[in-house]
Order: structure tokens, then sequence, then C-alpha cells
């Protein structure tokens, strides 16, 4: 079947409440699972539904990302038709400013949206960790007439707390009756995952309205804004899905993957979550080493014991290092001696012989990036 | 015309025989090796970090896996508007004839018309089935301040093993004198890798020539002995790094043993000279709760639950609760049952194998008993499972032993399989 969606990935603003994980990188180029970067999650999910023209539009702290997008190759967008392309903001004759929001960010690059001929577009946020597959997303937008559809989640029975998400009223045919944006209480466990289908030539219109009326986000401005005039459908997805928006759910995001159902559904059925490959050789566990209840990842030589942690490519730790419930990134060197427990260690962080990182289970402690210890 | 200066052709096209089932449905260069990698991988790594890029690749030989591991040579930086890696088939000709290649040799004078297309000044003549690291920008360097027309790379081997290779006489220089195939009593312990380059005009003249003198034109045979005879400058390239000719069982196992020592002879984890491997991106590594894993390499995908100790795994292979796998070379997609033990086993791709089977502990009275079918393949006390194989619950298999194919209990004398016995099925792919 001829795909009639093009993508948007949508990678979003600073986070504060990433703290040190996010001065330096976007939320989507989180380092997740080992071996994956969160971005990687939305894109797979787009290629492997067959949508092989994708934007990425990124302001904030895009060098990694960029970096990470670098090729289309891994995903197989490489095409003549179609492809990858990562929009930052850029100066024109008549604009110079930096995105002043969601909808502007894809306003200021109205261009791709225009000069495509598809029909449809799926926006997706570039931060969450999940597996979808849109081919269905759409056809149930198109089964229900809907001018706009949005992919939500009922969160009943869990401890997300709907008030940081965008929360929806459905009537009895799933039709959206209310949206509200993180509000301050709410009676709803409908929150919306940030995935929207939205005809092409609407969205044009509907975004050319906004920002002549200022309105510069995607949800306040334009969703929410025209909930009441517009058929907006939700499609209810009941698979796994986090969205990475704070410290503890970035940490136990991670620790998610330890799980063999999340392992099963996200990365070990097809289709398959794709990634920037580092041609790194096997992970390596020397004759002193231990590991229980961990992922490892390629490229890491391990001779200390770890548990119940997640370790990421190229990590090197030495004899009698013990690394407990902690997210260790690539790169990351524990000497001898070492106690790593409930800690997240960014990239390239050094922890020297005999020293001693301790969080506390539920506040895990966060050493920024090339950190020597 | 502009050419490339120089270019590489790296002859693929060869069994294998001795590595037995290993190579049944697939060429030698395509076997895998220390975990993710195949064989092939090597040289062409080697290739792209010394700054070649143009490679033919000569198949001949089952070559569908080969083939399908090139692509088109993108996980090498080999995919290029001009050159890259191009996979050279023997093909029909336009008189209607057509052979297939009957020596390293003649595959490459076969392909005339692909090195010509390049103008090469030199052709880095290559096999597919070492495992190395070179760099041949050093060894091209070499050949040019020695004015030479040949280079061949060699590495000394121990005196009482030279008779095996063939052997370089080579003056303090480093002047090639004489080439000697198998000499019973070598002068020299010199061996040639099978690493040549040549000045291409003169490689040009000598295949067309020794192809109108031989049936089976090869390199150490014919093209060596030809270009000496015609007085040509020929230089021996000393190599002193970690090079491996994997291809018995026997050398095959202990060279990816080498690689668990906790400091390994050859390091595939230097940020230069890195190798490079065709893997379509594969999840992480896990270890379970009671898992108990040492002196191994675990690939992408693996998913571990029971002991693994002193061995390589490839990709995506799962091992379960109370399952033991020691001294063994455990390649992708395998998946070793609940209480089952590996011993001293090479298990190729896709090999599922039940629960509570043992496989490589003795079976029967005679322990030293060497394979029924192929004595001078299997010898040395390695099992070896081909590839998609199945084999049942609750049975054991010994030493030297070879199983193949989809099995059933009733294929085992009472759940036993003797050292050195085989069991040979229809193989379900």
């Amino acid at each position: 079947m001829k795909m009639k969606a093009i993508g948007i990935v949508l990678t979003g603003g600073n986070n504060e409440r990433l703290g040190d994980l996010t001065s330096v990188r976007a939320a989507s180029a989180l380092p997740m699972g080992s071996c994956y970067r969160v971005i990687d999650f939305p894109i797979s999910n787009m290629a492997n539904s067959g949508i092989n023209k994708i934007a990425v539009i990124t302001q904030y702290n895009s060098r990694s990302l960029h970096d990470h997008l670098s090729s289309e190759k891994w995903w197989d967008l490489g095409r003549k038709h179609g492809g990858l392309f990562v929009f930052t903001p850029f100066q024109s004759n008549d604009n110079n400013l930096w995105y002043r929001g969601t909808a502007d960010s894809i306003y200021q690059n109205i261009a791709f949206l225009k000069r495509s001929k598809e029909e449809l577009v799926v926006i997706a946020s570039g931060n969450c960790v999940y597996k979808m597959d849109f081919k269905k997303l759409i056809e149930h937008h198109m089964e229900k007439g809907a001018d706009i559809t949005i992919a939500a989640k009922n969160i009943a029975g869990t401890d997300i707390n709907p008030c940081e998400f965008g929360v929806l009223t459905l009537d009895e045919n799933g039709i959206v009756a209310d949206f509200e944006e993180k509000p301050f209480e709410t009676e709803s466990r409908i929150i919306s995952m940030g995935i929207y289908v939205i005809s092409r030539l609407l969205l044009i219109e509907l975004l050319e309205k906004a920002i002549a009326d200022d309105r510069f986000e995607l949800v306040t401005g334009i969703l929410i804004h025209y909930r009441k005039k517009y058929r907006m459908s939700a499609f209810m997805f009941d698979g796994y899905w986090s969205a990475i928006n704070s410290v503890d759910a970035y940490y136990n995001t991670n620790m998610d993957f330890l799980r063999h159902d999340v392992r099963k559904t996200l990365v070990h059925t097809f289709p398959h979550i794709e990634s920037k490959p580092k041609d790194e050789p096997p992970a390596k566990f020397n004759h002193h080493s231990e590991s229980r209840n961990c992922l490892v990842g390629s490229g890491t030589i391990l001779n200390g014991k770890v548990v119940n942690s997640v370790i990421f490519r190229k990590v090197f730790t030495w004899e009698n290092s013990y690394i407990n419930n902690s997210i260790i990134m690539e790169g990351c060197q524990i000497a001898s001696g070492c106690v790593v427990e409930h800690a997240i260690l960014d990239k390239d962080v050094m922890v020297t012989a005999g020293r001693h990182v301790c969080g506390t289970p539920g506040k895990p402690v966060i050493v920024r990036k090339e950190t020597v210890i | 015309m502009r050419g490339k200066e120089i270019i590489a052709m790296l002859l693929a096209g060869g069994q294998g025989s001795r590595l037995g089932i290993l190579t049944k449905t697939k060429a030698k260069p395509a076997v895998s090796y220390g975990g993710k990698f195949r064989m092939i991988d090597f040289p062409l790594s080697n290739c792209i970090n010394s700054g070649i890029d143009t490679v033919g690749v000569l198949t001949q030989y089952q070559p569908l896996l080969l083939n399908k591991h090139i692509g088109n040579g993108v996980p090498w930086d080999l995919d290029r508007t001009s050159g890259g890696t191009a996979i050279l088939q023997p093909h029909q000709k336009n008189d209607n004839t057509g052979d297939w290649y009957s020596g390293s040799a003649n595959a490459v004078c076969q392909n005339i018309n692909f090195i010509d297309e390049y103008n090469p000044e030199y052709v880095l003549v290559l096999g597919g089935d070492h495992i190395y690291k070179m760099d041949y920008s050093l060894m091209l360097d070499a050949h040019k301040q020695n004015n030479a027309d040949a280079t061949i790379a060699v590495i000394e081997v121990p005196w009482d093993e030279a008779s095996r290779y063939g052997i370089m006489n080579a003056d303090e220089s480093g002047r090639v004198t004489a080439f000697v195939e198998k000499p019973k009593e070598p002068v020299s312990n010199l061996a040639s890798m099978g690493i040549y380059i040549f000045t291409w005009k003169y490689l040009r003249e000598a295949l067309i020539e020794s192809d109108k003198l031989h049936t089976d034109s090869d390199f150490g045979k014919h093209i060596i002995p030809l270009l000496l005879e015609g007085g040509k400058t020929m230089f021996a390239y000393k190599f002193t790094d970690y090079w491996r000719d994997v291809g018995t069982i026997d050398s095959y196992f202990e060279s990816n043993m080498e690689l668990i020592a906790t400091v390994p002879l050859f390091n595939l984890y230097e940020e230069h000279k890195r190798i490079y491997t065709n893997s379509p991106h594969q999840p992480p590594q896990y270890t379970g709760e009671n898992a108990d894993v040492r002196g191994s390499l675990l690939s992408e995908g693996c998913e571990i639950y029971g002991t693994v100790i002193n061995s390589v795994l490839g990709y995506g292979v799962k091992v379960h609760n109370g399952a033991r796998v020691v001294n063994s070379i455990v390649m992708e997609n395998c998946n070793i049952g609940r209480d089952t033990v590996i011993e001293d086993c090479i298990l190729d791709e896709n090999s599922l194998i039940g629960d509570n089977v043992t496989i490589g502990v003795s079976v029967g009275d005679d322990a030293q008993a060497v394979n029924e079918l192929r004595p001078d393949i299997y010898n040395t006390g390695i099992t070896v499972i081909g590839e998609y194989s199945k084999i049942p619950d609750n049975v054991r298999i010994g030493k030297n032993c070879v199983v193949e194919g989809v099995s059933v209990y009733s294929d085992y004398d009472c759940g036993l399989l003797a050292n050195g016995r085989s069991v040979i099925k229809p193989v379900l792919m």
C-alpha cells in the first residue's frame, strides 16, 4: 500500500525536570535502554509503518541529535523520494526568530508541508518510548471520518499523574468532548500521547491562522482552541508507553527495559527499533565479573559486579567495583573499589578508585557528562 | 585517463572444506567469527581503514549469504559513486563461453575488464578468510620504496610448521629470491599470507600468460614463479601482528577462544582500526537474575538466564534457566533449552537445542574416538552442530560428533550419540 502520510517529530524544548541530563542534549536525544536514543522509537515507528518522509524539528541543544541523525540509512530513509529532514531555526529575509512554540516550529517549516503531496500528516513527540503501528492509527482516522485523531492512553490503575499531560474527555463514540492541557485537577484518566493525525491541507490552514493570531503552541493554540469546531477522535493505545519528562521517568523507563515483557514488546519483536549503528565489538565479561539482571551494551568490558542496572556501550569496570540500581551511560569508567548505587552516570564519567557515588531509592544522584570523581 | 592508485581484489570463492559442515551452505569468508563478525569483515575493514575504496569481491562457492552480507558495502562505508564493493561472480562471455573460476589467478584474470575500468597503478590481492588487522597503505609504501613489481606479505611461522606453508626465500634486504610451496626442507620460515600488491601492468601481463599455460592459474603456484622467472623485482613485507589462518575446526576454535582472554592477543576494542560488520541494529545484551557469565563475549540481543563460561556468543542467543555453556562457540540465534549442558562445541547459526540435553561431554567407551564420517576434520574433541539444526529434549551427544538437520529422539540410540558418531538429517530453514 502506498503511504499517504508524512511524519513530523517534535523534539520539544528545554525541560527543567530533566535537570542536568538535558543540559547537554535535547530530551529526545537521551540515551535509552543501553543502545538506543529516545527519538529512535518515534522515528522507527514511522519508518516501520511505511512513513518514509519525516521531518524532525529541533531547536534546543540539537548538536547530539544532529550527530545521531547524521545519516538516514539506519532507518531505511535514504531514498530518492522522501527521507529524513532535520529542521532547526533559520534566518530568512522576513524572519529571524527562534521557534516560539510547537505550532510556530512547524509553521516556520511550512514549505515542507506545502511541497508534499501526501494527504495526511502524523505528528509525534520525540521524547516518548513506545512501539506503535501508525498504519492502524491512520486507518482509525479514516474510519472515524475525523478531522484530527489523537492517540490516547487510559492511565487508570497506573501511578502516572494525568495533570502532567494533555487530558481528554471522550463521548461514548470516542470523540473528544473536551481537552485540557496539564489541568490543575481532573476526573478523566484519558491522556493524550502527543501523537496526532491531521490532513495536510487542514494543518496548513490552521497553522496560518494560529500564527496570524499569535497562538504558537500546537496543543493550546490549535487542538484545544478548535476542540469544539473540529471532529477529534481518540485512538486508544494499550501497549507500553512512557514519556521522558522527568528524571524519575527517565530512570524508571530505563529500568523497565530489565523487564522481560517490556523488552519483548519493544525490542525483541518485529518490527525492530533501529538506531545509528556503532560497530562496537561484543560485550566482554571477564573472568571475575558478575552481572545479574542487567543490560550490557556492546563494546563494554566488565571486570566488576553489576546488579539491576542498565550499562550502555563502551563502559569499562575494574575488578572489585560494584554497580547497583544504576544507569551507566556510554564511555564511563568505574575503577577498582568503587561503589555506584542509585545513580545516573552521564556519558564519559570516570569514577576513580575507591570512590562511592550513591543516591537513594527514588532519588538517583546524577553525575554530569565527563565528570571525574 | 584518470584512475585509482590502488584497488583490491578479494578472493572469497573458496569452500574451506576443512571447516566441515560450517561451510556447507556458505563460503568460508561468510563463516561467523568472534560473535558478531564474519571472516570477510577483517579484510574489508582493513581495506577501508587503509584508504582503499574499491574492492572487487570474487565469489563462486555458495555466495548467497556472502552477497547478502556485503550488500552495497554500506557497513564498511564502501558504498561509493565511483568504486565501492562489487561482487564478481563467474559469468558468461560474449562468445557464449563461460567458465567457473578454476584458480585464484584465473578468477582475477576473468575480471581484467573490471580492473582496467579503474585504471589502477597497483592491485592488492587478498584472501577473505584470515583474521588480522593490517594497514595495507604501509605495505604499499614499502612496495613503492623498494621499486618493487610485486610485494608479498609474509609472517614468521615456527620452523617445524614451515613445510605446511608457501615459503618465501628472501635476501637481507627482503628481496624474494625464490618461492617454494610446502617445502619438505624449508630454508626460510617466512610464510606467504596470501596478501599481494602488484604493479598492475606486470600482473596484467602475467595473468594472461599464466592463463594460457595453466588451466588452474594460481597466484602461489604460477604467478609468483612466473614473475620471478621473468626477473621482476619482488619483495617480502614482514608482518608481525596477530594473524590467523582459521581454515580448520581446531584453528577456528582456538582463534575465537583467544578473544576471551582478559588481555587478548587480538584486540577488537581499540578505537582506531575498527572492524565493521553488517549488523542489523540489535537490542542490548541481557543477563538474568541467576545468570553467571564469565570469560565470555556476548553479542547484541543475547538473553542469558543460565551459565556461560569461556564462550563466544553471536547475536540473539538465548540461554535458558539452568543451562550451562562452557568452552563453546554459539552462533547467532541459537536457543539453548533449560538444564542443557554444552561443552567444547561449535553451534552453527539458528540451532535449537532442547531441554536437558548434553552435548560435548564424553559418551561411550572410546573417549578418543574421532569422527566416523570425516576423521580428518573432526578429531580434536570438538562437537559441531550444523545450522538450523534441531535437537530434541533429553539426548546426550558425545565428543567429535556432528549433528545436522532436524533430529528426533529416535535418531539417537536410547537417547545417546557416542563419541565420533554423527546424525545427519534434512535441514529445514
